[in-house]
């Protein structure tokens, strides 16, 4: 009896501080982000004594916030749809076609996971730039060949719990490959596709070196983007900054908050299977 | 009822051209360019190893070499032993509160790795001044303006996103521990410290090779905090194989000597892998 009370306070009070200590940063930048310049500066730690709103607006208009939203929702949402689709479609013909080739060109993907993206950073770089593909459409296609491995395996596994009988009753029935990876296996693999979403949402959403090298121009800059130059021209002014950084987080805890369960359990299946 | 040459290959297409053309040509083309004196627009000379002799008397590289495989050490090690214990707390109860505590820890990793440098320059810079003058204590003097402080922030904040990450993948192994084992080792007496040395501990062993080299290689690919949080400053005195990397190539323009490095990088990240592969593995078997 003892033993068990006991063991609730403890869980309750190093839980309770580990959290404090985990969210202080967070609860910092956005206490600040209410206050003048003048005061971030003479006292950092405390409450606002006059919180204003002011630094907002000024923040908003500068990071073009609704512009660089619109951007990472693109860039995002396309690459996703691009790598869901082409990677299941993959993984589809792997696992119903078991020949050497399929264990070779499955032997690949699994090679290619050990490259590091900045040992091909340089030359990836020139060859789109020949082609002048340095824009979105080429920003996806290389998500793809970057991505493709790990989601290829992800669908892969999900493909081999389903029966084959499946596929040959719908052939029977009249579909064609298409049609039986479209209405058949696409929707049995949705938490697959879950996962898939959830671990390259956060890649894509939050990159910042490789769009920095393809969709670098006034106009196109993702929220990444948009608050390295921002942060660069204002860090003097710790006022602004600090409300840009909220800005930038807000729309990734907002998400959150909805979607925790399927986020905790894409990243959990992403990295243990 | 067989799947169509055609169709598989049709199939097959779209991610065989990408993995194509965004991995295996570049990294052919790679191989080459670390073997010119390629500037960007033009290769006027093919200098042989040239720039991979210069490499090994490249202070600045090897610098930064020592500088990410320390700060890689000391990151893995908090991470993981953080990360174990956030998981090894928010196993113990299963309800609203646990939860609660699960996302908290979780949360910094959803955010990108720029908006965290930030976040943490301002706690470095203003914050810790606050903390200075609250407890007249010089520990909190002038991070990030040396070497040692600007290492140990990239260390802070990388343990501070990546713990809750490694959590996440203590807790699936954790929740497959048996709970007739958990509860027959306490009837036998076992304590808490017994429960986890001798029961949980050897059968989480996978997650330990999993998070480790996850850990590991993460820690080595870490750019954006890098650049957000110190800048490679002072000097240059933190910065880590990728930033450098990064500057030759795009600062100072020269992309075969970048190339290089990365050539050179690209083997310890992959020689990295290739062992966790083989442990992990080693283990299934022992298992």
């Amino acid at each position: 009896m003892n033993d068990k009370s006991y063991s609730r306070y403890s869980f309750m009070v190093i839980g309770g501080l580990t959290c404090l200590l985990w969210i202080y940063p967070f609860y910092l930048v956005i206490v600040n982000s209410f206050k003048t310049r003048g005061e971030i500066f003479t006292s950092p730690l405390n409450l606002p004594i006059d919180a204003t709103l002011a630094n907002y607006p000024v923040a908003f208009a500068r990071l073009d916030f609704i512009q660089s939203f619109f951007n990472s929702t693109i860039v995002t949402a396309g690459s996703i749809a691009l790598i869901v689709f082409c990677t299941s479609m993959a993984a589809y013909a792997l696992s119903r076609r078991p020949s050497k080739t399929s264990s070779m060109i499955y032997f690949i993907f699994a090679i290619l996971m050990l490259v590091p993206f900045q040992s091909i950073m340089i030359p990836l770089i020139a060859i789109f730039g020949k082609v002048d593909m340095l824009n979105r459409t080429g920003l996806a296609i290389m998500y793809l060949g970057l991505g493709s491995s790990l989601a290829i395996f992800l669908y892969f596994g999900a493909l081999r719990g389903i029966p084959k009988a499946l596929d040959e009753a719908a052939i029977m029935d009249g579909c064609n490959r298409f049609q039986v990876y479209w209405y058949i296996m696409f929707p049995m693999l949705k938490s697959t596709t879950v996962t898939v979403i959830v671990l390259n949402a956060i890649w894509f959403w939050n990159d910042y070196l490789l769009p920095s090298l393809v969709i670098n121009r006034a106009g196109m800059h993702t929220i990444p983007l948009r608050t390295f130059y921002f942060f660069g021209e204002y860090s003097r002014q710790w006022n602004l900054a600090l409300a840009g950084l909220v800005l930038a987080i807000i729309p990734i805890i907002i998400l959150y908050m909805f979607l925790q369960k399927y986020i905790i359990k894409g990243i959990s299946d992403g990295s243990v299977k | 009822m067989k799947f169509k040459k055609s169709t598989y290959w049709l199939f097959l297409l779209p991610c065989l051209l990408a993995i194509t053309f965004v991995i295996i040509v570049p990294f052919v083309q790679g191989i080459y360019y670390s073997l010119t004196d390629y500037n960007g627009f033009q290769i006027s000379s093919f200098v042989g190893f040239d720039n991979y002799r210069r490499l090994f008397t490249d202070q600045n590289f090897l610098n930064s070499l020592r500088f990410t495989a320390g700060f890689s050490i000391a990151s893995i090690i908090g991470i993981n032993v953080i990360g174990l214990a956030f998981a090894l707390l928010v196993t113990q109860k299963s309800n609203k509160v646990s939860t609660v505590f699960r996302t908290i820890y979780f949360m910094p990793n959803l955010i990108g790795g720029i908006i965290l440098g930030f976040i943490w320059q301002f706690i470095f810079i203003r914050a810790f001044d606050g903390l200075a003058q609250l407890t007249g204590w010089g520990i909190f003097n002038d991070w990030l303006a040396s070497t040692r402080t600007g290492f140990w922030g990239l260390v802070i904040l990388f343990v501070w996103q990546m713990s809750g990450y490694i959590m996440v993948i203590y807790i699936s192994f954790l929740n497959n521990v048996p709970k007739e084992l958990l509860e027959a080792s306490t009837i036998d007496g076992a304590n808490a410290w017994q429960r986890f040395r001798h029961v949980k501990f050897p059968l989480i062993a996978p997650a330990f090779t999993i998070s480790l080299f996850l850990t590991l290689s993460n820690a080595f690919k870490v750019y954006d905090q890098n650049m957000a949080l110190t800048g490679g400053g002072p000097f240059g005195s933190t910065e880590m194989v990728t930033m450098n990397i990064y500057n030759s190539a795009f600062m100072t323009r020269e992309m075969g000597y970048a190339q290089a490095k990365a050539v050179i990088f690209l083997i310890v990240v992959a020689t990295i892998s290739v062992i966790q592969i083989y442990f992990t593995r080693k283990r299934e078997v022992d298992l």
